[in-house]
């Protein structure tokens, strides 16, 4: 059982702050780390694996600091964004590669095991350069399980690969959750993250915007004010029944359109088309403005 | 030492289309020293001139800068060194490894050829190529280390060796009597003039400074440059922006 302690951790470059105050402890289980494209998901992961080094707070892995310390890949394995590889040996190679950096006892052991469980026996024997992306993408994970490693960072693991691929390898990070280790993986993508995390960590423009279980998260992206634009017949009655009705918070007359704000979403939709008929008025059209991933997360960080 | 960092490196430096150009280059010096030979019927001193200016000044730095890049730079471009710094082996291993194919490759690609080449353009009981082969091997082994160490602290390595090599060793330090003495390629020629003795004068294998401030300012280039190059590895910054 190992833990990943987030202390403070900050990380700026030049005058541009990736990574902003954050504390969090990554323990054994599944933790997904969601946040928009540039939320400073890889920052954070970067420093978590030992590859840069904190502006300021500590990055500490069972009590020991990781950064300028090889020895804490012992027990870590890590899966890399990038996708550049050794593209001229084979995949087979390179997993004893891996293995033989290791220092593993039995380095063509673990080599073919780590082969096994991302299902490559089969194509080892191919330069990596062959591969596509999907079997390239399983060759780092393979890399980093070759020494049975206590803590996986995988940096958008799910990136590039198709439905079957995705399933596979959600399987395989449950089997190694159940086992007792501590897995993190980073997304952006909602509904990946709560098919198989035990923990939602949600970081937006390098803040620790959320934390906890999917259903937490999953209600407080529901129960945020929702935005609709609306044309119809006559605007200004359909703004005064809402309001009259408690279906809105508050409602803005321009420009031929009507603006609403709600903060409960099911109530505003159940009402509208009811008020709608009762006062003749005809909808023309009834469009969410806010509804993008970026618009939730820019609520969960001005919560 | 470490043999699979060693092993991956080879393949990395010899898999890429890079290694035509080590080829290239050494192929280039043994033909202009047939040419030298035909034109000059075995002269010493065209020897002498062609080893001194065309390979000391052009061939060596330039196939130094190849080899001492390709062994690192392109893994630090991609990414995919982050397969050898994840892993529990000291950084001063990696790289010393890394560095160690870089200095077979340098023997094999620059320093040998050159030897070749004296025998072939017309040597004396291959003194020339005693000579200026030490020579190479010398500087070989500090360009080399230099160029290891520039290409992990900076992603343009390549053309600061460049600039290096060809403006401040061929260009300046021909005209600019001052900055003769910092050069990697005087300091290496200091031994070659001493091993000559009598002839080396008239042979034209002159150095500007003197056999022992030679080998020690190559001395501490060479293991300041690695050191500086083991530092900045262990600290190697490997993110992209998000």
């Amino acid at each position: 059982m190992s833990a990943i302690l987030l202390d403070r951790v900050s990380r700026w470059y030049g005058s541009v702050v990736a990574v902003n105050d954050v504390t969090m402890t990554i323990g054994p289980g599944i933790t997904g780390l969601l946040g928009p494209n540039g939320a400073g998901k890889s920052t954070l992961i970067s420093m978590m694996g030992g590859f840069l080094a904190p502006s300021s707070g500590t990055v500490t892995l069972d009590g020991g600091p990781v950064w300028r310390h090889p020895e804490v890949y012992r027990a870590i394995g890590l899966v890399p964004e990038a996708e550049a590889m050794y593209d001229m040996v084979t995949g087979a190679q390179f997993l004893l590669a891996n293995a033989r950096l290791h220092g593993l006892s039995d380095a063509d052991a673990a080599a073919r095991r780590a082969l096994d469980a991302v299902d490559m026996a089969d194509a080892a024997d191919r330069p990596i350069a062959t591969y596509s992306k999907g079997m390239k993408q399983r060759i780092k994970m393979a890399t980093a399980l070759v020494h049975d490693p206590a803590v996986l960072l995988l940096d958008e693991p799910f990136n590039g690969m198709d439905p079957r691929q995705r399933l596979h390898l959600m399987d395989l990070l449950r089997a190694l959750a159940a086992e007792g280790r501590t897995v993190l993986f980073s997304s952006h993508i909602l509904e990946e993250v709560e098919q198989i995390a035990d923990t939602i960590e949600v970081l937006v423009a390098g803040r620790h915007a959320a934390s906890g279980d999917y259903r937490r998260i999953r209600r407080l992206m529901t129960e945020r004010p929702h935005q609709y634009t609306i044309t119809s017949s006559d605007d200004r009655a359909l703004a005064a029944a809402l309001l009259a009705d408690g279906a809105a918070d508050g409602v803005q007359l321009s420009g031929g359109t009507l603006a609403v704000q709600t903060s409960d979403f099911g109530r505003f939709t159940h009402a509208l088309p009811r008020l709608a008929r009762d006062g003749g008025i005809r909808l023309l059209e009834v469009s969410p403005a806010d509804e993008s991933l970026e618009s939730v997360f820019a609520y969960l960080v001005a919560r | 030492m470490n043999l699979v960092v060693m092993d991956l490196t080879l393949s990395g430096l010899l898999g890429r289309r890079r290694s035509l150009l080590l080829v290239a280059l050494p192929v280039v010096l043994l033909g202009l020293a047939a040419l030298t030979r035909w034109a000059s019927d075995a002269s010493t001193g065209a020897t002498s001139s062609l080893l001194g200016n065309f390979a000391m000044g052009t061939v060596l730095p330039l196939t130094c800068l190849l080899v001492g890049t390709g062994v690192i730079a392109p893994e630090i471009d991609d990414g995919s060194i982050v397969y050898l710094l994840a892993k529990p082996v000291p950084r001063s291993r990696i790289l010393l490894s890394k560095l160690a194919v870089a200095l077979s490759a340098t023997v094999v690609f620059a320093v040998l050829p050159i030897m070749a080449a004296a025998a072939i353009a017309g040597d004396e009981q291959l003194r020339l190529a005693q000579a200026y082969g030490l020579a190479a091997l010398l500087a070989g082994i500090c360009y080399t280390s230099l160029f290891v160490a520039l290409s992990v602290l900076t992603r343009n390595a390549v053309i600061v060796g460049l600039l290096y090599a060809l403006l401040w060793e061929a260009v300046i330090g021909g005209y600019v009597p001052g900055v003769r003495d910092v050069s990697v390629r005087q300091w290496a020629l200091a031994p070659a003039e001493a091993l000559l003795g009598d002839r080396a004068a008239s042979w034209g294998v002159t150095s500007a400074v003197n056999v022992p401030v030679g080998l020690t300012l190559l001395a501490v280039v060479t293991v300041g440059a690695a050191w500086l190059g083991i530092r900045k590895l262990g600290g190697l910054r490997l993110t992209t922006a998000d």
